[in-house]
């Protein structure tokens, strides 16, 4: 076989190496079977059927020590699934008055089940239909005689399949799955949702180049691009066990930093938190220890589109961010869009000088209804965690008091609809224009946080275009200027009594993180990555030497 | 017979996690327990006649019970279904 790349959707970063092993499942097709005995086969559906609750049990408490209670409810919901005295009539009345076999009834209602929840006008509901199948594939399987070890592994491997229901995944001999492959299955699965709290490498959405026969060739999952090596030459085998050896040393890195304090030598604590682009890159966040997320970029929601998303699709973005973070703080920004990101549905007009034209803020006061929708799903979501918004390029206190009035729009709006929101949800500005800067002290009095946005404010600041890459010696982040900025930024929070952090690319400089810190930056965002790096750095500073 | 009617303000309505809850709850009690929804009913005790119930946000359902513990099964479900849905 010559090396393939496949292609899919990332739910977990990291880079695995191995034998691909396919996910073999017990049981072939269901056979109808003529029997004269019905009692006893309803006997032996009656056998299989406590069997599998007893099994469910065990899984439950298995997932629960593992992937906490949340994730853990759905085997108990099977439980319910299996006791459902319509489920156990149907099955008996099958057996009885067609005179067959408990497989064939059970498969038959089965799909009647399914089938009931598949024609639900309503995707939660639609998506039940594979929990039907789940429990019922595992009475089956029992009737079959197979046992609840699913795979059996013998050596580490990475598990490629269709899909993987719940019950399979938590079966599995985690000490033995370096990754996971399949050819299906959405972000919002049960498996993604499970394999990234497990914190194995996932790709998903492979499509059906994957399939059976490449069971047994070595794979490498990247779970950082997202894509699926099948039999790599030796160079590119090479390079990737040169990347999985600096992803190993981030690791031990990272063993030795979770759970720590983010806290200097004096005791000055600071809140490291990250940025992120997608809910694809939440897990980077949780397994590098974020202590939040600092900068949610919400453009891909626009960037991805074909056109304006709605309210429900972004709720459940935002709603799905808030949840995974259980409480900790996720700072969403508003669209920014415009400059060097364009999305076509939005027809802006070309302009002669884009990075200082319509963007960013300034599409949503111009444009306020897509705005509205987008404070709509962000309030809601508020209801499921620990929400706050941030407005990009903000250049005078018109424009934030401005926002301030459509936010308290939407929220009686949501109030009159009787939809849960929080009411005290912190909004916050970027600071990334020298005006903002200079006005600060009064922007500081209509906010609750500062975060300021290195690469713009530069940009800004110096007259250098950013995207001009013949600029690039002119282009300094490390300008006095800018540091200045910073400084005089942090002094009108602090004189407010707001927090100030910083988002932009510069926070991860480790070079200037004792600055940082001595102006009084209270909190510093960068990539998943950057974070434990940074701690690190943190957690060797001391403040009360004096320079 | 007691009932009592409930106007569901869960935003995703009864769905799986609830739905086991509310049966875990109803099969506590000796009477039988029927949900109403416009022309459908189901057994609170079976959680695939809850579910297919479909009972969204701003619906308002219907309570029957029936049964020797009746009035005690009927306070108690009713503040369930206000604390959880």
């Amino acid at each position: 076989m010559k090396m393939t790349i496949l292609t899919g959707k990332s739910v977990f970063g990291g880079i695995a190496i191995g034998r691909l092993s396919f996910y073999k499942r017990g049981q072939g097709t269901i056979q109808r079977r003529h029997v004269e005995d019905t009692a006893r086969e309803s006997q032996r559906f009656e056998e299989a059927r406590q069997q599998a609750i007893r099994e469910l049990k065990g899984l439950y408490d298995k997932a629960l020590q593992e992937v906490g209670e949340a994730n853990a409810a759905i085997f108990e919901i099977h439980q319910m699934m299996l006791d459902d005295l319509d489920y156990r009539e149907s099955v008996s009345n099958i057996i009885e008055t067609q005179k067959v076999n408990a497989e064939y009834a059970v498969g038959t209602t089965a799909d009647n089940f399914a089938q009931m929840f598949s024609s639900m006008d309503d995707a939660y509901m639609q998506g039940r239909a594979a929990d039907v199948k789940d429990v019922s594939d595992r009475v089956l399987r029992i009737l079959s005689g197979g046992s609840d070890e699913g795979q059996t592994l013998t050596e580490p491997c990475i598990i490629a399949a269709d899909d993987l229901v719940p019950s399979e995944t938590v079966q599995l001999d985690k000490s033995r799955v370096l990754a996971f492959a399949t050819m299906y299955g959405s972000a919002n699965s049960h498996t993604a949702i499970l394999a990234r709290t497990m914190g194995i490498p996932a790709v998903i959405g492979l499509g059906e180049r994957l399939d059976p026969s490449m069971d047994g060739v070595t794979a490498v999952v990247d779970g950082f691009e997202g894509r699926v090596i099948l039999d790599p030459d030796a160079e590119t085998l090479a390079v990737m066990q040169n990347r999985q050896e600096q992803e190993q040393k981030r690791r031990e890195l990272l063993l030795s930093l979770r759970g720590k304090e983010t806290v200097t030598k004096d005791g000055r604590m600071v809140n490291l938190y990250a940025n992120i682009g997608n809910v694809s890159d939440l897990g980077a966040a949780l397994q590098n220890d974020a202590g939040g997320i600092g900068l949610f970029r919400s453009e891909f929601l626009y960037l991805e589109n074909e056109d304006y998303p709605t309210e429900e699709e972004q709720f459940q973005v935002y709603k799905t961010a808030a949840m995974n973070m259980a409480g900790k703080k996720v700072i969403i920004r508003t669209l920014d869009i415009g400059a060097d990101k364009q999305a076509p549905y939005f027809e802006l007009p070309k302009e002669e000088n884009p990075a200082m034209g319509m963007r960013a803020i300034r599409i949503c006061l111009t444009r306020p209804q897509v705005f509205k929708t987008q404070l709509r799903a962000l309030y809601r979501a508020s209801a499921f965690g620990q929400i706050a918004i941030m407005f990009p390029m903000i250049t005078s206190l018109k424009e934030v008091r401005a926002i301030r009035g459509i936010a308290e729009g939407v929220k009686s709006e949501l109030k009159a609809e009787g939809i849960p929101f929080q009411e005290d949800v912190e909004l916050g500005i970027m600071i990334e224009t020298p005006a903002a800067v200079m006005v600060s002290p009064e922007l500081a009095r209509e906010v609750d946080f500062f975060s300021v946005g290195t690469n713009d404010l530069t940009q800004y600041t110096l007259a250098v275009d950013r995207q001009n890459s013949s600029l690039e010696e002119f282009f300094d982040p490390r300008h006095p200027a800018v540091l200045r900025m910073l400084r005089m930024t942090a002094e009108a929070a602090h004189q407010a009594g707001i927090w100030v952090g910083i988002c932009g690319e510069l926070a991860a400089d480790l070079e200037l993180t004792e600055e940082f810190l001595r102006m009084g930056i209270d909190e510093l965002s960068v990539s998943p990555g950057m974070i434990l790096p940074l701690r690190q750095k943190i957690r060797e500073l001391d403040l009360s030497d004096p320079r | 017979m007691v009932e009592f009617q409930y106007v569901i303000t869960d935003r995703e309505g009864i769905h799986a996690r609830p739905a086991g809850e509310l049966v875990k709850k109803a099969n506590g009690f000796q009477s039988s327990i029927t949900i109403h929804k416009g022309e459908k009913s189901g057994d609170a005790k079976r959680i695939f006649a809850i579910m297919a119930l479909a009972a969204k946000k701003d619906e308002e359902i219907r309570v029957t019970v029936e049964g020797p513990d009746e009035a005690q099964a009927a306070a108690q479900i009713e503040a369930f279904l206000k604390e959880n849905l």
